[in-house]
């Protein structure tokens, strides 16, 4: 173990020194990546995986990106610059000029418009999965081929950095107009690469193109995903058969790699912004009692455990309902005085079997319901389970297919007791990260059904909130009562490790896996 | 004999229809969503509004009742044609055909592998039985059946990474462009399924040989002084082949169950692969349809088999 | 566990016969030695395993083989050899209920339609071949995917389902051809002309002639059950974590640790192998010894 923390150290300064050093990149060279899972159709507005976002991406470009290099920072990708109005109610965009699609076509204002207006009010047959965080838009208006004016009914405080989406890949305006579902079935974008091939469970090939606004980018010539998961998928980075998986590893697969690689390998570690959560079925006794649901957020030692877990699974953060670290979260000094959080976990037990002893549960036995996806549900629920045991808790680990999982807790009438729910978004914002705790006549994902009226008119008071600190204090106001109440709780938060071949430059980790994907940037020392 | 055939071909109108009935409804009957499976099973920031849901269940013809959908499907499975998959939206007939390749190609190499073992070690273990011989090749054949072919598989990658830091290539080579490539990719995944291939039919040549030695026109072929090698050579393998080929027949028809595990280990685009993918993603029309090509397979196996036994054996044909 | 006890003295009607199958068989005997050790085992797993296999030890995570841990620790820091020592539990329960499950209603299935012949035979013999162009695993998996666990004391009631059910139509063949050349005996005809019940007649005078062929498969199944148990928990669609399983253990973690921690995939991948190698073993003998005919 002692020599293996020592590789570590080793490449982990490696990576510092050569993200430091500003090297000339190099063109030329093709780029293999594995992607762990395959996407469904081809249709940005329509998709919800990373296993779209890594293939898919490097076709497309957005409005606005996020700079990997400075994140939460927002650059432009179409955009060359814009404007907010002081009220927050009107965004302007500049265009940049030249921008060709890969059909040679050049890129107007009208293109970004009927994306925008595609996201927003889909035509029938057309999905977008994402109208909510476009609500806001009253109207868009182009008043020249170069300038895009978005006009919102009320203020919006993620409204920028959903203008940074990855997700909103900018379309071709001429081909929507012929048919709305043309991107699900087409490639056609303005991105850095063009589309060459989809073998479907196999292989997602892209070349340069040559006509990219950004001149002398790419600097690959091209690039291969190959669809390729678990163990096979290490083996295949160990090989050196593909350079980098972008979703992320677990600490073994990490110590895996770099034992095998030594001097090749750089590891890029970020925390993620995801979570996994506890939900209690609030419809379910004894779970319609705080105490109950309290107690339980009580007896789990997630100081302790993020240390123990972050040896085995991709997870290592202890925060709240927002990642540690992003600046709209809670110190860690407001977070241990919330229930759970607590560093004294022998006192926060006693609380917890009083608590149940109170409710007429001391002998609570209950079924935690889980996916069958080994990594991190496995063991984030063997470590519940064990954490649960202590304040005499019995609980049954119960780990279903996917369909089964989410079929058990959004059924009308749900059967689950507890379960292990993951909340994972492209990227820092609290509009996004509330959605769980919302009631549910607001939310689609909160499966724990309770109705908390606080709860929903915080969320609307701190989404309005155009003022940072303000804001912040809002939302600690929510934060104090979702852990109060206890419908969903925080577990621990995940730790994104990437390890990739050393030849492979440019690429810097965010706390986000669906975010600085085009590889425009990317590069290969050969 | 033509009216043997038509009778043969009428019994498999209602196993096929049975397995899809079963296939169909039992897919359908469970709780879950194939729908939410796809939309919320990776969720990147999206609070997905019920209506998007049901606007793509309706999309699907999920929404329908059960015994139009069935129908449907029905209809166009008869005239071939599987109908998209959930998951893809492409054509089931496209998923399969682009994977079907490789699957074949493993199954036959697993196929001649087990009859190049199966053929001398059951003679062997038969002509000598009960000696050490014997003894050796059937702990030899009954661990081919004991160990299981994904952990075969796994402790094969582990040498090859360990000892050759090498793994076989990851995308599919057909044969006909680089052979080199392709059987380096292929031959592992063949030998890790065939040996328990080869194993099953070394046990069943051993007992049809040992079988046909009892008969009595072998024993005569002995009494008139035959060298027993000649024997054997010429008047039980002939004989004792059949039950042989039956049972190869039989489990190439069931080398998918083999491969479900195996490519999943080696990471290969195949059959076997696509149905567990088509399962975790609640496919339905996917697995509807790999079920109901897996069972017409083995059906037509069955046919076969039962022609060439009716062709040898006149009895068979008038019962 | 005391069902291996019991299908040795289920043998009967000959002097010494376990002695005789032993000196007859020494390569069955030997499997069977190695299903009583199992048994054993699983039976005493509190005794004999060094550590509770649940235990999570964090301290102690991937540990190589030692003094402490013999077969090493996994990524829980939970002990290997005490995990194979349950697993075993896990293998015997599901393997002998489902095999017994799947043999039985295959049997009776089999003498029925055997016994009553025409169109119930008919209509039976259309169900069973549905059931057999189904390749097992497929039938498994599917059947999981779409019951999913259902736990009762412990046992994966719709696992046993899911693995019992293709034993069914494969067992039935068997005992149907059987019962089909008993039917046929003067002393059935002669049952049936004195008037017996049905019932009767088939437990009395075509049940005792099937027991051979059923004890037989019985044990091959047995085998067939664990290997099939072991897959579909590989899978992710068979036991749950944290009961300790053979094909659990494969699946996971243990595959990421190739290099690092080759005594998480070896051990439980040679446990699976002895026991399936062991119940072959015992039933292909048992098949020579008892009635060479019968094909598995």
């Amino acid at each position: 173990m002692k020599r293996l923390r020592v590789w570590l150290l080793g490449a982990a300064a490696f990576a510092a020194a050569g993200a430091m050093a500003a090297e000339t990149p190099r063109p030329g060279g093709v780029l293999k990546f594995a992607v762990s899972a395959e996407p469904p159709n081809y249709d940005c507005h329509a998709q919800t995986s990373f296993a779209f976002i890594h293939p898919v991406r490097p076709h497309y470009n957005t409005l606005l990106k996020f700079d990997t290099a400075k994140y939460p920072a927002i650059k432009g990708d179409l955009a060359e610059s814009w404007t907010v109005s002081k009220d927050g109610l009107t965004y302007t965009f500049k265009l940049r000029k030249g921008v060709k699609f890969h059909d040679g076509s050049t890129l107007s204002s009208e293109d970004v418009k009927a994306t925008y207006e595609r996201l927003r009010n889909p035509p029938p047959g057309v999905r977008s999965v994402r109208q909510a965080s476009y609500a806001d838009i009253a109207s868009i208006e182009t008043p020249d081929p170069s300038t895009v004016v978005f006009r919102l009914k009320k203020p919006n405080a993620s409204m920028l950095s959903n203008f940074a989406s990855p997700w909103d890949c900018v379309y071709s305006a001429a081909k929507l107009k012929q048919d709305p579902r043309f991107p699900e079935r087409n490639i056609l974008g303005t991105g850095p690469f063009t589309f060459v091939e989809h073998v479907a469970g196999s292989h997602w090939t892209g070349r340069k193109f040559g006509g990219y606004f950004e001149k002398g980018k790419p600097y690959l010539n091209g690039y291969v995903a190959i669809f390729i998961s678990g163990a096979p998928m290490v083996n295949a980075l160990a090989a050196g058969e593909v350079v980098v998986e972008f979703r992320g590893h677990s600490p073994a697969d990490r110590d895996r790699l770099v034992k095998a690689l030594g001097e090749r390998a750089v590891v890029q570690e970020s925390p993620w912004v995801c979570s996994l959560v506890v939900t209690f079925n609030t419809k379910k006794k004894p779970f319609d009692d705080q105490r109950v649901r309290k107690a339980l957020s009580l007896a789990i030692d997630r100081w302790g455990g993020a240390q123990a877990l972050s040896k085995v699974a991709l997870v290592r953060h202890v925060g709240g309902i927002l990642r540690p670290g992003y600046e709209l979260a809670a110190s860690e000094k407001e977070l241990l005085t919330y229930p759970g959080f607590s560093k004294d976990i022998a006192r926060s037990r006693e609380e917890a079997r009083r608590l149940l002893k109170e409710a007429g549960v001391p002998n609570l036995a209950f079924t935690l319901t889980n996916r069958n996806v080994a990594m991190p549900y496995t063991p984030v629920g063997v470590f519940l389970i064990d954490q649960w045991r202590q304040i005499g808790v019995t609980v049954k680990h119960e780990q279903l297919e996917t369909r089964l999982y989410l079929a058990a807790q959004q059924r009308d009438n749900p059967t689950f007791d507890a379960a292990l729910d993951f909340n994972c978004d492209f990227m820092d914002e609290p509009n996004l990260q509330l959605q769980k705790y919302l009631s549910h006549d607001r939310s689609a994902i909160n499966y724990a059904q309770q109705t908390d009226r606080v709860l929903d008119e915080l969320y609307d008071r701190q989404s309005g909130e155009l003022d940072r600190k303000k804001r912040y204090a809002i939302l600690r106001e929510f934060e104090r009562r979702a852990l109060e109440q206890a419908y969903t709780i925080p577990t621990i938060w995940w730790h994104r490790i990437i390890v990739h071949h050393k030849h492979m430059k440019g690429w810097h980790i965010t706390p986000s896996h669906y975010v600085g994907q085009d590889l425009a940037d990317v590069w290969l020392d050969q | 004999m033509l009216k043997f055939i038509v009778h043969r071909i009428l019994l498999m109108i209602p196993t096929l229809l049975g397995v899809a009935v079963l296939v169909f409804f039992l897919l359908r009957l469970m709780p879950g969503d194939p729908v939410a499976t796809m939309l919320m099973g990776d969720a990147g920031g999206a609070n997905i509004p019920r209506e998007v849901l049901e606007a793509e269940r309706a999309r699907l013809g999920l929404d329908q009742p059960l015994w139009v959908q069935f129908f449907k499907w029905l209809w166009g499975a008869l005239q071939g044609d599987f109908g998209y998959s959930m998951w893809t939206g492409k054509p089931v007939a496209y998923e399969i055909g682009i994977r079907l390749e490789l699957s074949l190609q493993v199954a036959v190499m697993a196929t001649i592998l087990a009859i190049l073992l199966a053929l001398p070690l059951g003679t062997l273990s038969a002509i000598f039985k009960d000696s050490w011989v014997d003894q050796l090749i059937r702990v030899f054949s009954i661990a081919g059946l004991a160990v299981p072919s994904f952990w075969l598989g796994m402790i094969v990658i582990l040498l090859l990474l360990t000892y050759f830091h090498w793994i076989p290539p990851l995308t599919f080579t057909s044969l006909w462009e680089d052979p080199w490539e392709n059987l380096s990719q292929l031959i592992w995944p063949a030998l890790a399924v065939g040996y328990r291939y080869s194993a099953v039919a070394t046990r069943m040549m051993r007992s049809s040989i040992l079988e046909v030695l009892q008969e009595d026109y072998i024993r005569t072929a002995r009494a008139k002084g035959v060298i027993e090698r000649l024997v054997v050579a010429r008047h039980a393998m002939r004989n004792a082949l059949l039950p042989v080929v039956t049972v190869i027949g039989l489990e190439f028809a069931f080398l998918i169950g083999g491969l479900v595990v195996t490519e999943q280990v080696f990471n290969l685009n195949g059959i076997g692969k696509l149905f567990v993918q088509a399962v975790a993603r609640s496919d339905f029309t996917m697995i509807q349809a790999l079920v109901l090509v897996v069972s017409v397979f083995f059906v037509l196996v069955n046919f076969v088999m039962d022609l060439l036994y009716a062709l040898l054996d006149p009895r068979i044909r008038y019962r | 566990m005391s069902t291996a006890a019991a299908i040795t003295y289920k043998v009967p009607k000959r002097r010494h016969p376990v002695l005789q199958f032993i000196v007859q068989q020494p390569l069955g005997a030997a499997g069977l030695a190695i299903i009583v050790a199992m048994a054993v085992c699983a039976a005493f797993a509190p005794w004999v395993a060094p550590y509770d296999p649940l235990a999570v030890d964090y301290g102690a995570m991937l540990a190589p083989p030692s003094r402490e841990h013999w077969l090493g620790t996994d990524s829980f820091g939970r002990d290997v050899a005490s995990r194979i020592i349950y697993g075993a539990r896990t293998a015997l329960a599901i393997g002998f209920i489902a095999s017994f499950l799947g043999c039985t209603a295959g049997a009776v299935v089999g003498v029925v339609s055997a016994y009553f012949g025409g169109r119930t035979d008919l209509l039976i013999q259309g169900v069973m071949d549905v059931l057999l162009s189904f390749p097992i695993i497929v039938l498994a998996i599917t059947v999981v995917a779409v019951l999913g666990n259902y736990v009762v004391l412990g046992i994966d009631v719709n696992l046993i389902i899911a693995i019992a059910i293709p034993m069914l139509p494969r067992v039935e063949r068997v005992v149907r051809a059987s019962a089909l050349a008993i039917r046929e005996m003067p002393y059935v005809d002669a049952a049936r002309a004195a008037g017996f019940s049905h019932a009767r007649i088939i437990f009395r005078h075509i049940a005792p002639n099937v027991v051979a062929p059923y004890l037989i498969l019985l044990t091959a199944f047995v085998a067939q059950a664990i290997l099939s148990e072991a897959s579909l928990s590989f899978l992710g669609l068979g036991v749950t974590e944290p009961t300790p399983s053979w094909g659990l253990m494969l699946s996971g973690a243990a595959a990421d640790f190739y290099q690092q921690a080759p005594w998480m995939i070896v051990f439980p991948g040679i446990a699976i192998s002895l026991g399936v190698f062991a119940f072959n073993l015992f039933g292909d003998s048992l098949r020579d010894w008892l009635d060479p005919k019968i094909k598995l």
